[in-house]
């Protein structure tokens, strides 16, 4: 029966799979890296005759789950290869446990343009996880003149954003929108309001008062949201909200989506770990970030809100910048952390271990949810999927260290935190791709 | 001395420095003071300390009063000014003082317009830091040097209600003396535009003012922070003019204070903006106090903190 004979075979882990609504204990018989059979384990028994045993993963005690999708990176190729290239960015997302990445159109060139999207995706070929390029919303992201976004999707762009700034001109955010909906893409809204934000290090409350540092108010980004909610109920296009951060933020969501405005939002793990009371501390550059690190109240209603679904993906908003950028002065150094190597093991330790998330929400917000909202495939165990699958060893303790990461960036404001879970193998298109010591 | 002592080698901002610390550096500076008023102003101290005097911002009182500080002291001194330096070729912070630390460098007292820097150095210096005002954030010789007058003119901090008026959101000043009064006792309030006193403020556990007179009432200290004109350009004030009429310390406000009252300013001033030439010049005034005051304070903090190494843990 050698015609028959599968290429991989997941044995014995716990399935956890969101779409299917599923949470059993079933093995998965993968051949051309697609998924051909998912069989509880009496079932499976009579299948084992066309594997041969070296291709048998054992994963008793993991759970297995389709591969985790990072929807908000920053790969920095073409332009800052110091900082990190697509092939390390993805090294780091196999090492997180994701299959797929989207990566944001802020490098040198922006991604504006067909050829810029096509050396993305060229360059990606190489690289041990999907890349899945987001473009530009308005030529060189400056938000003057939209781009050539029937091009960027022709192309393989699966969603416009000027990520790094807020699209400021309604009008030209309400044609964004138009134009958008004639190829089905999400508007991906960095939600700041320039001029509130402008010259802000950190985020305006009684820390930046203590500190004396400029602070972007909560309302800088809650105006942004709502003028957004507004322009899509009006259009009728989809918007997804990046790194949503204040409580504001989160309530207009919720309210949108009550009243039936498409609009989806993500959410980092450092906005639902951490608060503006950690800058004073040391002054650890790696907690500058945009948005800004916010109140207990906000991290509070984040979590509020990945819980009820309001906020329906977590995305890293991996950010990385070399080490010379960031050994400066607070105010001095480029706003942003990395993340993809942190986010399972935050998600395990602050979100499903405190109680907030079981891991069919958490699967759904790092897999299948992104993959609904760009139209991507994976997401499932579906037989007939893409055989991207994520093995977690949830009960894994391990500590985050600076050399560790394979990301060619070290800004993580996470190094020494000790986490729970763990990815045990990623596997992308039937192949492992990085096995976890 | 070594009964009680400083807890830490730096000098970084007065949150968190006790109240017998405070005391101890101004009781030090008591008996500097006594020889800056001396014919030979000159003691052997920091004989063989070098202290480096880093300013990344312009500054003319603080960084004379340093300087001179740490030659009444005896102390060998090399200044750096942006201006002039290798940061005009783009040299970091870091790369520039772990230079001249290089060269045998003892202490390093910085001004520098990023919050934080201060910190930031201790964490790759061995050198014992002296904040001299880093952005908004501290200025912490500036609120021991008010302090101190004070403290000469009443024989104590307990109990004074201390007035400081002006620009609280972007003051270091302001900061550093919020949090030194209050350890010391003092009841505390500020007042200034609203445009300018930063988000929750009251978080700081002080009184907060918008109403000049009303915040006069009852005070014994009035301390009038410097109003820059940039507040204007950035739209938080309508006019320096406007600033004048509601906010301007004159000689028709001074009823509301308490007998004995006392009129402070950091300086440097703008005469006939946020103070009258004859509240600033007049008899109760003690603003060029407050400047030989400076130099003692700054002897006393080089003194307590020269010599200190490496007693990891309890940092600042």
């Amino acid at each position: 029966m050698a015609a028959n004979e599968y290429d991989l075979v997941i044995k014995g882990g716990r399935i956890i799979d969101p779409a299917l609504g599923f949470g059993k204990e079933a093995d998965i018989f993968i051949k051309d890296g697609k998924i051909q059979n998912v069989l509880t384990p009496e079932k499976a028994q009579a299948e084992y005759q066309h594997v041969p045993s070296e291709n048998v993963i054992d994963a008793t005690g993991n759970l297995v789950v389709p591969g985790l999708i990072d929807m908000h990176v920053h790969l920095r190729e073409p332009g800052r290869e110091d900082e990190e290239t697509i092939v390390t960015g993805c090294e780091a997302a196999a090492a997180g446990g994701f299959t797929s990445v989207c990566c944001m159109p802020n490098t040198d060139p922006i991604i504006d343009n067909q050829e810029t999207v096509k050396f993305v995706i060229s360059r990606a070929q190489e690289a041990v996880a999907n890349v899945y390029v987001v473009a530009a919303i308005t030529k060189k992201s400056e938000g003057k003149e939209l781009a050539e976004i029937g091009d960027l999707v022709k192309a393989g762009a699966v969603a416009i954003s000027d990520d790094g700034h807020f699209l400021q001109n309604p009008e030209l955010m309400r044609r964004a929108l138009e134009y958008a909906k004639m190829f089905n893409i999400p508007i991906i809204t960095h939600a700041e309001d320039n001029f509130l934000s402008a010259g802000a290090i950190m985020n305006e409350s009684y820390q930046s008062t203590r500190l004396g540092m400029k602070g972007a108010p909560a309302v800088s980004e809650e105006i942004a949201v709502l003028r957004d909610i507004k322009l899509a109920e009006f259009i009728g296009g989809r918007v997804h909200i990046a790194h949503v951060s204040t409580a504001g933020a989160v309530a207009a969501i919720r309210s949108a989506k009550a009243n039936g405005v498409k609009i989806t939002a993500e959410a980092t793990p450092h906005h639902f770990t951490l608060t503006d009371e950690e800058i004073g501390k040391k002054f650890d550059t790696n907690l500058r970030v945009n948005p800004p690190l916010r109140t207990r109240k906000d991290v509070d209603a984040v979590i509020e809100g990945l819980v009820d679904g309001t906020i329906d993906c977590i995305a890293s908003d991996h950010a990385p910048h070399a080490e010379e950028e960031k050994d400066v002065e607070f105010d001095q150094a480029p706003p942003g952390m990395i993340g993809l190597e942190t986010t399972l093991g935050l998600v395990k330790t602050y979100l499903i271990d405190k109680g907030f998330l079981n891991w069919a929400d958490a699967v759904g917000k790092m897999s299948y949810n992104p993959a609904r909202i760009l139209g991507l495939p994976g997401g499932t165990l579906e037989i007939g999927s893409v055989a991207d699958i994520t093995i977690i060893d949830p009960e894994k303790r391990w500590t985050v260290e600076r050399d560790k990461f394979r990301s060619k960036a070290k800004n993580s404001a996470f190094i020494g935190w000790k986490l729970t879970g763990r990815v045990n193998r990623t596997i992308l298109a039937g192949k492992p791709v990085h096995i976890s010591k | 001395m070594n009964a009680s002592a400083l807890r830490s080698r730096h000098l970084l901002g007065l949150e968190g420095v006790t109240r017998e610390e405070i005391s101890l550096i101004l009781d030090t500076a008591d008996t500097f003071r006594e020889i800056i008023d001396r014919p030979i102003k000159k003691v052997p101290t920091l004989r063989g300390i070098t202290v480096l005097n880093l300013f990344y911002e312009p500054s003319t009182r603080t960084r004379i009063s340093f300087e001179l500080a740490e030659k009444r002291l005896s102390a060998d001194t090399v200044n750096f000014a942006k201006s002039g330096s290798s940061v005009s070729k783009g040299e970091s912070l870091k790369d520039t003082v772990r230079n001249i630390e290089s060269l045998k460098i003892d202490m390093i007292v910085i001004r520098h317009s990023s919050t934080g820097s201060p910190f930031f150095l201790t964490q790759f210096v061995d050198s014992n830091v002296i904040n001299a005002g880093d952005g908004s954030h501290e200025h912490p010789t500036q609120a021991l040097l008010d302090m101190l007058t004070i403290r000469q003119k009443y024989g104590k901090l307990d109990g004074l209600r201390v007035v400081l008026i002006g620009d609280v959101k972007h003051s270091r000043v302001v900061r550093s003396n919020i949090w030194g009064l209050k350890t010391m006792g003092a009841s505390v309030a500020v007042c200034g535009p609203s445009t300018l006193l930063p988000y929750e403020a009251e978080k700081f556990g002080v009184d907060i003012y918008t109403d000049l007179d009303k915040a006069l009432d009852g005070a014994d200290v009035v301390n009038v922070m410097r109003i820059q004109l940039e507040r204007q350009q950035a739209g938080l004030l309508p006019s320096l003019r406007e600033y004048t009429n509601l906010f301007g310390m004159t000689k028709e406000r001074l009823h509301h204070l308490n007998d004995n009252y006392t009129i402070m300013h950091p300086g440097p001033m703008n005469r006939g903006v946020e103070i009258t030439p004859e509240v600033a010049d007049s008899e109760s005034s003690v603003i060029l106090n407050q400047v030989t005051n400076g130099q003692a304070v700054r002897m006393a903090v080089l003194y307590l903190l020269s010599g200190k190494k490496e007693e990891r843990g309890e940092e600042a």
